[in-house]
C-alpha cells in the first residue's frame, strides 16, 4: 500500500496515492473530466504519455499543465474546466549548457541499448526524456527484468539522464534546446541518436472523446502510472499486439477485460500467434498468454463502432460488419496501431519515407552525426528497438557493434509481418460520422475536414492540427481517413513557456 | 473546351496568386461581370497570406500609404457583418505603445493626424494605458489607442472572397505552378498555355519572378501562436518603434508586435530580415521575438508557445505596394510588394486595379503605386 496524500481539487480535499501521476489519480478518485473542450464538451486523459494535452488542468496557479505527466504533491491545487491566467512571476532561470559525446532523446529501449553502447565505447552519454522515470512506455515504472537490467546497465557505465526534459528542437550547430519546468538548457552533442519511440493512431468514430476512454497505450501507461483499476470494466478494442499487452495488465491489476476486440481478421492474428511460437523472448507472445490465461474474452474480425455514455458507465458498439453488440462498461482502451514520432527528426531535417525517419545499415540519418533507432524507424516492437539502439550508439560512438545484421533483419520481418497482420480494415474509415471531432484540440468535425484537398489546406481552413498537441492525435487519425501526406517540421517540438526561447545562440550559452 | 475542363467562354480575367490579393482582385472582377479564373501553386491563402497577422490597420506615415489603407480598412468595415465566424473578424484595437518621451512625441502627432482626418483615436498616458492593457509592464510612457482597428484570419477569408465569388470550383479554381506571364497569356509548368486579354500577377514574393524586371525583395518574418489563454489581453499591443523597423532599411529588426486571437491565444511578432528566403524557423531570431515581447508583456514569459513558423513579405523598391499596368507589357496587371500590409490593403489595392483597368478616376491616388518605378530594363 502506498503512502496516502491530500490534494484540493477544485476546492475539494481528496486523497490520492502519494506516487500517482495526477492525472491517475484523478481518474481513479473518479475526476475523470480535466477540461472543458473549445464547444465545451467535458474532456479527459487519451494518451496518459504527454502527447495529447487532453489532461491538461490548472495546477497551483499553472494553466495547460499536463496532469499525466506530473506526480502527485501534498496540498497540489488542481483546477478543471476552463484554464486559468498565465501568472505574473519572476523570470526564467538563465541558460544552462550541457555537453556530452553523445546526446540520445528518449529513454526507452532503443535509446538505453544506444545510450549503453556508446558509454562502452567510452563516449560521455546523456539522455533526455520527457518522462519521470527511463524505460520509455513498455517499461514505465517496470522494476522487474529485463527493464531493470537496463538501467542498472546505464547507471553502471554511467550514463546520465535528465528526465522531465523536453526537447524543443534545433538550437544551433550540434546543439539542442530541451527545458525541464521552466529552466531552458543548451544540449551539445558529438553524435545525436534519435529515439523518440512512437505514438498512437486513433481511428475516430462517435464517443471516442469521451472521458474514461483512453488510447491503448494511454490506458497502459496510465494504468502503470497508479491508476486503480481493481473491480472496474475495461473494452480493449483497436487493433495490433498492444492490446493483448493492455488486457494482460489491467486484468492482473483486478480489472474485468469485458472483452478485447480486435479488428484483424481472426485466421490472420492465429497465423501470426502461431509464428510467435517460434520466438521465446516476444513478449506479445507472452501476453497473449497471459490474456489467454486470464480468460481474457477474444472478439477477432470485430471493431468499434461508437461510445455511448450511459447514466454510470460506456456503452460500445461493436461490429463485424453482419451482426452487432453492445458493451457496458466503465473504461474503454482504444487504440489502431503505432506510428514512429518523427517530429524531432522532422525539424532535424531528416529524411523521413512512409511516416519512418530512413536509416542506412549503421542507424545513420540523412543528416551528419544524426543516428535514429527504435519504433522511429519503424514499428517492431522492444527487441526491434534494442538491437537498432546498441547499433546506434555503437556507430555514434564509432566503434563496432556486437550484434548481428542478421538478428536485425529477423526482426524488421517481424515488424513487416505485424504491419500485415494488423494492418486496418476499409470499414474503419466510414467509422468517422460528418459530425464526429477529428481534431480533440480545436474540436474540428469531419465535414469541415470533407471539403480540404491538403492536410496544409485543412488546417488553414478548419484549424486542425493547431491546438496544442499540433496534430499528434488528429494527424494519424486524417492519414487514415482522408489519406492526407501529414508532415509538420516546425518548431517547438513540444509547447514550452516562451522565456524558455529566449536564449538565442548569440546570447552566449 | 481544352483539355482541363475549361469551360468554352473565353477567360477575361487570369489571376496568378490565391493569396489575399489575388482573390481580392478575382473578387472584384468578378463583381462586375467578368470571367475570372485564379491559379495557385499551393493551397488557398497558403503563403503570406497564412504566415502573417491579419491585422488591419492604417499607416499615416506617407500619404499614399495613408489612402490605401484607410480606404481598405472602411472596405474591411463594410465586408465584415458578411464574414463567417471562422474569419474570426474582432475589432480589437491597436495600442501603439511608446517606452520613452521621444516615441510618445511620435504618438502625440500621429494622434494630431489622425484625429485632424476624422479617424477615431485617444492618446494615452501612463496610467490610462496599463488601465485599458493591464498584462502591459509598468514604467512604459503611454500610447496611442485605435479603438476601431480589427483582426481577420486571412487564409479562410481568401477562401471565402473565392467561394463567395463563385470561383471556388472548376474550372475558375486551378491548382498549378505557373512557370511564365506574357501579355495575353500564361504559360504553366506543365506547358499548358492560358490565354485572356487581362493578366494579374498576384504572386507575391515570386511576382518578380514570373514577370522579370519587376525588383522585389523578400523580408522574412517570424511569428509564434501561444495555448489559449483567454481574456488577458485586449488590443493588438504594438510598440511604436514598430514603424521605425517595418519602414526602415535595416537588414534585421525585431519589434514586439502581440495580437489577442478570438480563440484566447496569443500571436507573438515580429521580425524583419532582408533577402533571407530560408523558409526554417530560427532560434535566434525566435529569441530575440520572444525577448522583446516579454519586455513589454511579462506574462509571457510563463505562456506555452504551440507553434512557430515564418513567411516572406515581398518589398518594392520603395516599400510601397505595385498596383497597375506594366509600362511594357500591355494587359499585364501587377497587385504586387504589399511588404506587410497585404492582407490590410487587398480589398483596396483590388477596387484601384479594376479602376485602373476600367479607365475611370480611382478613389484612392495610384501615382505613388505605378509600376513603372518597379521595372528595371532587362539586359539581355
Amino acid at each position: 500500500m502506498s503512502t496516502r496524500v491530500r490534494i484540493d481539487v477544485d476546492g475539494r480535499s481528496i486523497e490520492v496515492d502519494a506516487d500517482a501521476s495526477l492525472a491517475a489519480a484523478l481518474i481513479t478518485a473518479n475526476v475523470a473530466t480535466t477540461r472543458t473542450s473549445v464547444r465545451g464538451e467535458p474532456r479527459g486523459p487519451l494518451c496518459g504519455m504527454g502527447v495529447c494535452f487532453e489532461c491538461r488542468a490548472t495546477v497551483d496557479d499553472v494553466p495547460h499543465v499536463r496532469t499525466c505527466m506530473t506526480r502527485v504533491r501534498a496540498g497540489m491545487r488542481v483546477r478543471t474546466g476552463a484554464p486559468a491566467a498565465a501568472p505574473l512571476t519572476a523570470a526564467a532561470p538563465p541558460l544552462a549548457r550541457l555537453d556530452a559525446d553523445v546526446v540520445v532523446v528518449g529513454a526507452g529501449p532503443a535509446g538505453l541499448a544506444a545510450a549503453c553502447a556508446a558509454a562502452q565505447g567510452g563516449k560521455r552519454v546523456l539522455i533526455l526524456d520527457d518522462n519521470d522515470g527511463t524505460g520509455g512506455q513498455i517499461w514505465r515504472r517496470d522494476a522487474a527484468t529485463p527493464a531493470a537490467t537496463w538501467r542498472a546497465r546505464a547507471q553502471r557505465l554511467g550514463v546520465l539522464v535528465e528526465s522531465s526534459t523536453r526537447v524543443v528542437g534545433v538550437h544551433d550547430e550540434r546543439s539542442l534546446l530541451a527545458v525541464r519546468g521552466d529552466a531552458a538548457r543548451v544540449v551539445g552533442y558529438g553524435a545525436l541518436v534519435l529515439a523518440t519511440g512512437s505514438t498512437e493512431r486513433f481511428v475516430t468514430f462517435p464517443g471516442w472523446t469521451l472521458p474514461r476512454v483512453f488510447g491503448a497505450g494511454g490506458a497502459q501507461a496510465l494504468l502503470k502510472s497508479g491508476l486503480r483499476v481493481d473491480g472496474s470494466r475495461v473494452v480493449v478494442a483497436g487493433s495490433g499486439p498492444l492490446l493483448l499487452a493492455v488486457a494482460a495488465t489491467w486484468a492482473r491489476h483486478g480489472a474485468r477485460v469485458v472483452a478485447l476486440v480486435e479488428q484483424a481478421p481472426a485466421a490472420r492474428v492465429r497465423a501470426f500467434a502461431r509464428g510467435l511460437w517460434a520466438r521465446p523472448a516476444k513478449l506479445a507472445q507472452a501476453a497473449w498468454l497471459r490474456a489467454r490465461l486470464l480468460g481474457v474474452p477474444f472478439r477477432m474480425g470485430w471493431w468499434p463502432q461508437r461510445i455511448d455514455s450511459a447514466a454510470d458507465a460506456l456503452r460500445v458498439t461493436i461490429t463485424d460488419g453482419r451482426r452487432v453488440a453492445a458493451l457496458a462498461t466503465d473504461y474503454v482502451a482504444c487504440g489502431f496501431g503505432l506510428v514512429p514520432d518523427v517530429r524531432l527528426a522532422a525539424v532535424l531535417g531528416c529524411a523521413i519515407e512512409r511516416g519512418a525517419v530512413v536509416v542506412d545499415d549503421e542507424q545513420r540519418t540523412s543528416v551528419p552525426h544524426v543516428f535514429c533507432a527504435g519504433e522511429t524507424t519503424g514499428i517492431g516492437g522492444v527487441d526491434k528497438a534494442l538491437l537498432e539502439g546498441e547499433r546506434a550508439g555503437s556507430a555514434a560512438a564509432g566503434i563496432r557493434s556486437t550484434t548481428s545484421r542478421a538478428m536485425l533483419a529477423r526482426e524488421r520481418r517481424f515488424a513487416a509481418a505485424l504491419e500485415t497482420t494488423f494492418a486496418l480494415r476499409d470499414e474503419l474509415r466510414a467509422l468517422t460520422a460528418p459530425d464526429t471531432i477529428v481534431c480533440r484540440c480545436e474540436d474540428v468535425l469531419r465535414s469541415d475536414v470533407d471539403a480540404c484537398a491538403s492536410w496544409r489546406d485543412a488546417k488553414l481552413q478548419t484549424r486542425i492540427g493547431m491546438g496544442p498537441c499540433q496534430g499528434r492525435v488528429c494527424g494519424s487519425g486524417v492519414a487514415f481517413t482522408h489519406g492526407f501526406a501529414v508532415a509538420d517540421a516546425r518548431p517547438p517540438v513540444f509547447n514550452v513557456p516562451l522565456s524558455t526561447l529566449c536564449g538565442g545562440p548569440d546570447s552566449g550559452a | 473546351m481544352n483539355g482541363d475542363g475549361t469551360s468554352s467562354r473565353a477567360t477575361d480575367v487570369l489571376v496568378v496568386g490565391a493569396g489575399i490579393v489575388g482573390v481580392a482582385c478575382a473578387a472584384a472582377f468578378a463583381a462586375r461581370g467578368a470571367t475570372v479564373r485564379v491559379i495557385e501553386r499551393g493551397p488557398i491563402g497558403g503563403g503570406a497570406t497564412a504566415a502573417g497577422m491579419g491585422h488591419l490597420m492604417v499607416l499615416d506615415d506617407a500619404p499614399a500609404e495613408f489612402a490605401l489603407t484607410r480606404r481598405s480598412c472602411e472596405l474591411w468595415t463594410e465586408l465584415a457583418p458578411d464574414l463567417p465566424p471562422r474569419a474570426e473578424y474582432s475589432v480589437a484595437g491597436t495600442l501603439w505603445v511608446a517606452t520613452d518621451s521621444a516615441e510618445f512625441d511620435v504618438a502625440r502627432a500621429k494622434f494630431v493626424r489622425l484625429r485632424e482626418v476624422g479617424i477615431d483615436a485617444d492618446l494615452l498616458d501612463e496610467s490610462a494605458l496599463r488601465e485599458v492593457e493591464p498584462a502591459l509592464r509598468p514604467g512604459l510612457l503611454g500610447g496611442l489607442r485605435l479603438p476601431t482597428e480589427a483582426i481577420v484570419y486571412p487564409p479562410v477569408v481568401a477562401r471565402w472572397l473565392l467561394d463567395r465569388a463563385g470561383i471556388l470550383g472548376r474550372p475558375s479554381m486551378l491548382f498549378a505552378r505557373v512557370a511564365r506571364i506574357e501579355p495575353g497569356r500564361v504559360t504553366l509548368d506543365d506547358g499548358t498555355v492560358l490565354a485572356a486579354g487581362i493578366i494579374v500577377n498576384a504572386a507575391g514574393v515570386d511576382g518578380g519572378t514570373l514577370t522579370p524586371g519587376i525588383v522585389l525583395r523578400a523580408r522574412k518574418g517570424h511569428l509564434m501562436i501561444t495555448d489559449r489563454y483567454p481574456g488577458q489581453l485586449r488590443h493588438e499591443v504594438v510598440e511604436l518603434g514598430y514603424i521605425k523597423n517595418a519602414h526602415g532599411a535595416a537588414l534585421e529588426s525585431v519589434a514586439c508586435n502581440v495580437q489577442p486571437r478570438a480563440t484566447g491565444q496569443w500571436l507573438v511578432g515580429s521580425s524583419r530580415q532582408f533577402d533571407v528566403v530560408d523558409p526554417r524557423a530560427e532560434p535566434r531570431m525566435l529569441a530575440r521575438v520572444a525577448a522583446r515581447a516579454i519586455e513589454f508583456l511579462p506574462c509571457l514569459a510563463h505562456m506555452n508557445v504551440v507553434r512557430a513558423w515564418t513567411g516572406l513579405r515581398a518589398v518594392s523598391v520603395d516599400g510601397l505596394p505595385i498596383i497597375g499596368e506594366h509600362p511594357t507589357q500591355r494587359g499585364v496587371w501587377l497587385a504586387l510588394g504589399h511588404e506587410g500590409l497585404g492582407i490590410t490593403t487587398a480589398l483596396a489595392t483590388a477596387e484601384l486595379l479594376v479602376d485602373l483597368v476600367e479607365r475611370r478616376e480611382p478613389r484612392v491616388p495610384a501615382a505613388a503605386f505605378d509600376p513603372a518605378r518597379c521595372v528595371v530594363a532587362r539586359a539581355s
